[in-house]
């Protein structure tokens, strides 16, 4: 409970700030909510015991405690980001603390989240973090795109939410609690509770975008502004992957028969949607929507492994995940508000002026294809072992395609920036401070998590806490 | 820190100090410096082996072993044997030689040389390897560095070329990573428990059906690099697009890789798997074999004859690994050595005609003999060696494979000795051919008289590659000798 009562106090103290500052002040509020958030991450590292709470809603162990800590990174270096934008868009709108408050929220949301213990926790965990998001996505509300986006996200989020507990409903009907604990003890193979289990997944795969519920996706991303578009695919997708490995792996287990085989086949819609439609796009934040799908895919690879394994590698990946796309994502916002491009083509040139944020695209774009020794190698080949412990060669055998697949689409990028000239390439710029430190924090990450071993190990030691 | 992982820290260092490298001049003397050492490095490990060895009589001398992920059971294990130190060595030379030749590289030469040397130190990292997971992660990462090595400084459709080779090389690197899998995973089949190296998985019996399995991925994963027919269509558009150096070093070791991870993992962990694809797989070698034979005649671009020859050669040597027997496999290893050095003069040479002629079309080049006479003299010296002229390193490769070859009293192997043998005349073909008409002949262009005379960095690369082509043709016994009591263990596995 120590990060989510730290976390409001946060979100409290700006709110105070916001009421009682002048004018001149407001700009402040942005180192203020950065030292804030740093202070909690840091905080965030100390050993916390597992425990419950509620009686029983909210829980928390080591392996929680520390994706939290990484999804408390991830905010941090979003927000490191996006802070030069918020300063010369957003201030002078005087919205910018609307802004660090909703993604605050929709973050204290993830935490109870995936800290739930049961499926009411777990429901308004899921509202809390949709919510705010959906404000954020139509966030500048001027431009005809970002307000479609919103609404598109709004309502695709809202029926995934009513599928969820409609879910919930039909398993409460079978079962009678709504407790995880024990909840595998009473439910059977049954119709109903079959039937309830795949409207509560299809919830939760709208919010992971796994094929089909993927058709939000793009138009959201492209619509949203970037940072935000940058939060959908990494924070809130990585809270939801964790959250469905935990009901996966604990609730559900009776229902192992069937989930296996709807993972296994939206497992290989999921690799090749994301990557075939992520071919053709031209638009930076089309091109990495569709990427996002795809690695959703690869996390599922991940869930079929029920065991030690299995969840060690999903979280594993999934930390390594958000390094990269914040990577990505940091690369485009940096381009975007220097130059207002964020089209493939627009980056023809773009090594020879600016040669450090190629670079770390390059790096970013590499570990999201999984090449060595950046950390996505090590992420997907774990992935595909924990698949590969329990047999599943074939679907091992399709990953590895799409792989292949993937590296053609991110080389397209490498190829614009790097083999192309260009007489009108993006003029050389200077990143300003934050935006450097959230750029090199992510290229530590995506440099050191795959070859530094014990982040891994620590990982895997924690990761069967959940698990009984 | 011990003689092996230097190859790869010198690299990583040298890669560390470009980066603060300011113009050409700063970055090819890194590079160069970086290297030499590497190059020395290398001839001090081929006697601290030969002295070693008198001593140890393990599988692997020089050995360390860290560990690295604990759960998978994952180390950083090295070590060598005299198959992995010669190909060290022959990487030694080939990336020495390599930086001579770009010593006038004018677009971005830092990243240039960057990018070489990432390569190179991910050749040495693989070669020194005996962990399943190191060494993949060490060949993935010679391979991708060619994307940006051929799409930045290459030539012609350099875009599609270095695409088509990429997507090809890593493909063919999922492939094998689904293998390694298969290994990984039945490496407990004894009770023991989950291992990635080379030689406790070797002590285990591996079920001969997940041998059936799984021997195509990793071979097929492997071959792909070594241009197994009919995976070997990268090959000739990279080579024809690439700049010199990156030809010289991606024929002359990084193909080499292939048959080295063929030998090495391939046959060597799934020997139930290796007899019974074996067939399968020496009917798609010898037709490389033939098929690269006579591409090579047809091409009209130096370069493209030499990209065909390389998949001819390279056959070879998949053929002779195939073969299952020691002579063949002595044969298949001094036939890579002799392959890289060769391919890489010439790669080199062609270099050098295009720089000054600016055209790589047979037809139009003649009589360069007398303009270029070091040029000249050596593109015939490389031409005869690698039509196995004896005395060259190239006679003594051929002729151990294809003693070794007919061994097998078959019909089958008798029949597709004979066919492969036969390609050695069209060699003949296309060498003699190519090298008569560029070389002799009349000068086909009156603006070539004025061409610039060889410099020396030209002569100090080239010389240092034809310095073991004429070493290994003149005394191949040591070289044999040592290389057979290496092979042993491998033969062991398969009877």
């Amino acid at each position: 409970m120590r990060s989510e009562i730290g976390l409001l106090a946060i979100i409290l103290l700006l709110v105070i700030f916001e009421v009682f500052s002048n004018k001149k002040q407001k700009a402040a509020i942005i180192p203020l909510a950065l030292i804030l958030l740093g202070i909690n991450t840091i905080i965030g590292f100390l050993p916390l015991a597992a425990g419950e709470l509620f009686g029983g809603m909210f829980k928390t162990n080591a392996l929680l405690h520390l994706f939290k800590t990484t999804l408390s990174i991830g905010v941090l270096i979003l927000l490191l980001q996006s802070a030069d934008w918020l300063k010369e868009k957003v201030v002078a709108e005087n919205k910018a603390t609307e802004f660090i408050i909703l993604i605050l929220s929709s973050l204290l949301g993830a935490y109870y989240m995936i800290s739930a213990g049961d499926f009411l926790m777990f429901y308004i965990g899921l509202e809390l973090t949709t919510l705010p998001v959906a404000a954020l996505v139509a966030y500048e509300t001027l431009k005809q795109k970002s307000a479609e986006a919103g609404v598109k996200y709004i309502l695709s989020s809202a029926l995934a939410s009513g599928s969820a507990i409609f879910g919930i409903s039909l398993l409460y009907a079978t079962t009678g609690t709504l407790f995880f604990d024990g909840f595998a003890e009473v439910l059977t193979m049954s119709n109903l509770s079959i039937l309830g289990f795949i409207f509560f997944f299809s919830g939760l795969a709208f919010k992971i975008s796994l094929a089909p519920f993927h058709f939000w996706t793009a138009d959201v991303y492209e619509g949203a502004p970037i940072n935000v578009a940058s939060y959908l695919s990494v924070i809130s997708k990585g809270a939801a992957v964790v959250i469905l490995m935990i009901v996966l792996f604990t609730v559900f287990k009776p229902l192992m028969p069937i989930w296996s085989k709807i993972i296994y086949i939206v497992a290989i819609a999921t690799m090749f949607v994301g990557n075939l439609f992520a071919l053709r796009q031209q638009n930076m934040k089309r091109f990495l929507a569709y990427s996002s799908i795809a690695q959703a895919g690869f996390i599922l690879l991940g869930l079929l492994s029920v065991d030690q394994l299995g969840s060690a590698t999903v979280v594993y990946f999934v930390a390594v995940y958000i390094f990269s796309n914040l990577g990505a994502f940091g690369v485009v916002q940096a381009i975007a508000s220097a130059s207002n491009k964020e089209n493939i083509d627009d980056y023809e040139g773009l090594y020879r002026t600016n040669p450090k944020l190629s670079l770390l695209m390059m790096l970013a774009l590499f570990s999201l294809a999984g090449i060595p020794p950046l950390a996505g190698f090590f992420g997907k080949f774990f992935l595909y072992a924990a698949a590969a412990s329990k047999g599943y060669y074939v679907l091992v055998f399709i990953g590895v395609v799409n792989a292949t697949i993937s590296l053609y689409y991110y080389l397209l990028v490498v190829r614009a920036m790097f083999l192309r000239k260009n007489e009108d390439a993006i003029p050389y710029f200077k990143s300003k401070l934050y935006m450097k430190l959230g750029l090199v924090m992510a290229a530590v990450g995506i440099l050191v998590a795959g070859l530094y071993s014990p982040f891994y190990e620590y990982i895997f030691s924690i990761s069967n806490s959940f698990l009984n | 820190m011990d003689i092996l992982s230097l190859f790869v820290i010198v690299p990583i260092l040298t890669v560390l100090a470009l980066v603060f490298a300011k113009n050409l001049k700063q970055s090819r003397v890194i590079a160069l410096i970086g290297m030499a050492i590497q190059f020395a490095m290398s001839i001090n490990l081929i006697f601290a082996y030969i002295k070693e060895r008198a001593v140890n009589t393990d599988i692997m001398v020089f050995t360390k072993d860290v560990l690295w992920y604990e759960s998978f059971n994952i180390h950083y294990s090295i070590g060598v044997d005299a198959i992995s130190v010669v190909m060290i060595a022959l990487t030694s030379i080939v990336i020495l030689a390599g930086v001579f030749i770009s010593w006038k590289i004018d677009d971005l030469p830092k990243e240039f040389f960057v990018s070489l040397i990432v390569l190179s130190s991910g050749v040495f990292g693989f070669f020194i390897s005996t962990d399943l997971f190191t060494m993949f992660v060490f060949y993935e990462i010679a391979v991708i560095p060619m994307y940006l090595l051929i799409g930045i400084w290459g030539s012609g459709p350099k875009e599609n070329s270095a695409m088509k080779l990429t997507l090809m090389l890593m493909g063919a690197s999922a492939l094998l990573s689904v293998g390694i899998f298969g290994i990984y995973f039945n490496s407990n089949a004894d009770g023991g428990a989950l291992t990635f190296n080379i030689f406790e998985i070797a002590n285990v019996h591996i079920p001969l059906a997940a041998q059936n399995i799984f021997f195509p991925f990793v071979f097929i994963g492997f071959a792909v690099i070594g241009a197994l027919f009919p995976f070997h269509t990268w090959s000739p558009s990279g080579h024809a697009s690439a700049p010199t150096a990156v030809s010289m070093l991606h024929a002359g070791v990084l193909m080499k890789l292939g048959g080295y991870g063929v030998f090495r993992i391939a046959m060597y962990l799934l020997p139930l798997g290796t007899l019974t694809w074996s067939n399968f797989f020496l009917v798609l070698s010898a037709t490389g074999v033939i098929y690269g034979a006579f591409g090579a005649v047809m091409q009209k671009d130096l370069k493209y004859v030499n990209a065909y020859a390389s998949v001819s050669h390279l056959g070879l040597v998949l053929f002779a690994l195939l073969m299952l027997n020691k002579t063949a496999w002595t044969g298949a290893i001094i036939q890579s050595l002799s392959h890289g050095l060769l391919t890489a003069l010439f790669f080199a040479l062609i270099g050098m005609v295009y720089g000054r002629t600016h055209t790589r079309e047979i037809a139009k080049l003649g009589g360069l003999m007398k303009i270029l006479p070091f040029i000249g003299a050596v593109y015939v010296i490389t031409g005869l060696a690698y039509l196995g002229l004896p005395g060259f390193s190239g006679f003594v490769a051929e002729m151990n494979i294809f003693v070794g070859a007919f061994e097998h009293p078959d019909m089958f192997h008798r029949i597709l000795t004979i066919i492969v043998v036969s390609s050695i005349v069209v060699t003949s073909v296309y060498i003699l051919r190519m090298v008569g008409k560029i070389m002799m002949g009349p000068i086909s262009d009156e603006a070539y008289t004025k061409l610039p005379k060889a410099t020396w960095y030209e002569k100090v690369g080239l010389v240092l590659l034809m310095i073991p082509v004429v070493l290994i043709g003149t005394m191949p016994l040591g070289l044999s000798e040592m290389i057979k009591a290496s092979i042993q263990p491998f033969l062991e596995r398969l009877l």
